[in-house]
């Protein structure tokens, strides 16, 4: 586990939520931001599969269906570095709280599901900077299916891992090739030592327990070095 | 494999035979029963490679075998994506690695492989050496970028066309005209201006590749010399291979062969 990232030596900190599709993740870190924020902290936002300088690649090799299981891993590492180079590293170093919805071990989960070696894939990504704190939404696979089977028009290819060619049929292989990522996820909770939310529970149980997780944790360090808004003195009242 | 990699350090490595993963394998990639050669020419930037590989090229299917050319940046997957990032100004050296990375296993995967299957000669500009050297002249970690890369195949020869950087900036000069921004690795600011940033970054690549080269085995030819006479001793080199010849069993020809044969019929 230490040498797996680089330690996080800075002012900013750096807090993370997995999971798998359907587990609720996306909602609980923007309600924690919101409420990071409203505490005055300066608070960043990243999101898997987003930087600007690899997104079009990424786009053709989907809808082309070009990618293989090493070509998917190294394009989502690239895009990650771009984010991490860019956008992660320089706020945290400059005492932002940066969340992000995924992280590292996505790839640790996917591309493993998909065959690609676990050691491989965990020194690929040994420039990031380890979490702070990492939630992992546990759900039961069932819950977070009827989530996205009810919600959505059509599974994408690669999401289903169709791919993989385990099934033709793209219901049931997007069931195991998700049930591969959640066994994955199980496997190094604890090599990661993430901070397990039960995924069942009402959103606000969730919620509550995340914020305590990031007193506990980050309490002290909060008071000192994240850069906070300072709070406007007018007349000597503050507002 | 992996583990050899790791332990030694600038020493020479104990390598693999041509043609198997220097460490991890491609996940679902079959690579045994590969027939053909895959050759490498490997130099720091403006030494001339390409003008070698397009004469070889020539050469060898003169001689009869099968020929694919590739070289970096140029796969259908990630060659557009790395060109345009480069335009910009955002791209950074770890980015910029992994997506020559990303570009480098998409070539291998769907043309350098099918390629070897079907017997032809690879001819390759740079391989994943100039990929680790130009990440490691930007400090990045070296064992990092030689496990990434371990999955490219070893070659049956890897010929490092060998320069100093002062014969370099002369062929930039009056060959092309001026600096390019990445080639004087701008990026880091190795120098003041692009001429000494250029200086400066070849002369820290030409020595990771110096170093690679022991640890690897390459072959070095001498690039100060005149291109006829490099290009004769690549030729020379390359027939000591043992190539299969056209009149033994043709293993480079047929791709086309069998078009032509229909005609008559």
């Amino acid at each position: 586990m230490n040498s797996l990232f680089t330690r996080n030596r800075y002012r900013g900190k750096l807090i993370v939520v997995e999971g798998i599709d359907g587990s609720g993740k996306s909602t609980q870190i923007s309600l924690l931001s919101q409420w990071l924020r409203s505490r005055g902290f300066a608070v960043a936002f990243s999101e898997w599969n987003s930087s600007p300088l690899v997104h079009e690649t990424t786009r053709r090799g989907k809808r082309k269906e070009m990618f293989t299981p090493t070509t998917f891993s190294l394009i989502h590492a690239t895009d990650f570095a771009d984010r991490t180079e860019r956008y992660i590293l320089p706020l945290v170093r400059a005492g932002a709280i940066v969340c992000a919805d995924r992280y590292a071990y996505t790839a640790f989960a996917r591309d493993v599901a998909r065959g690609v070696d676990p050691k491989w894939v965990r020194n690929l990504y040994s420039f990031a900077i380890r979490p702070n704190i990492a939630f992992y939404f546990k759900t039961p696979l069932d819950v977070a299916l009827s989530r996205i089977l009810g919600g959505r028009d059509a599974l994408k290819y690669y999401e289903a891992g169709m791919d993989l060619k385990i099934s033709r049929d793209v219901e049931e292989s997007f069931r195991i090739f998700q049930g591969r990522i959640v066994a994955e996820y199980e496997a190094m909770s604890e090599e990661m030592g993430f901070h397990v939310i039960d995924a069942t529970q009402s959103i606000e149980d969730q919620q509550r327990q995340m914020r305590a997780v990031v007193v506990k944790e980050l309490g002290r360090s909060l008071k000192t070095g994240v850069l906070k808004v300072p709070v406007l003195e007018i007349n000597g009242r503050k507002h | 494999m992996a583990e050899s990699i790791r332990k030694t350090t600038a020493n020479k490595l104990a390598l693999p035979k041509p043609l198997e993963p220097y460490a991890d394998p491609l996940p679902g990639v079959e690579t045994t029963n590969l027939s053909g050669k895959l050759i490498v020419i490997e130099g720091p930037d403006a030494v001339g490679r390409s003008t070698q590989v397009t004469q070889l090229r020539l050469w060898l299917e003169q001689e009869g075998h099968a020929v694919l050319d590739t070289g970096m940046a140029r796969s259908a997957l990630a060659g557009k994506g790395i060109a345009q990032a480069k335009e910009g100004n955002t791209l950074g050296p770890v980015t910029a690695t992994l997506y020559y990375v990303t570009d480098f296993a998409d070539r291998l995967e769907n043309e350098i492989i099918p390629a070897l299957r079907a017997g032809f000669v690879v001819l390759t500009d740079r391989y994943i050496f100039s990929i680790m050297a130009r990440a490691i002249a930007r400090g990045e970690d070296r064992k990092w970028i030689e496990r990434v890369c371990g999955f490219g195949l070893v070659p049956h020869s890897v010929y490092y066309l060998r320069a100093k950087v002062k014969d370099l900036v002369s062929r930039v000069v009056i060959g092309r005209g001026a600096f390019d921004y990445w080639e004087s690795g701008m990026d880091y600011h190795f120098g003041n201006d692009m001429y000494e940033s250029f200086v400066n970054y070849q002369t820290r690549l030409i020595r990771v590749l110096d170093r690679m080269s022991t640890r690897y085995g390459f072959i070095e030819i001498d690039a100060g010399k005149p291109p006829e006479i490099i290009f004769r001793e690549l030729q020379r080199r390359i027939a000591s291979l043992q190539i299969r010849k056209v009149n033994g069993a043709p293993a480079g020809v047929t791709r086309k062969a069998p078009t032509a044969r229909k005609v008559p019929v």
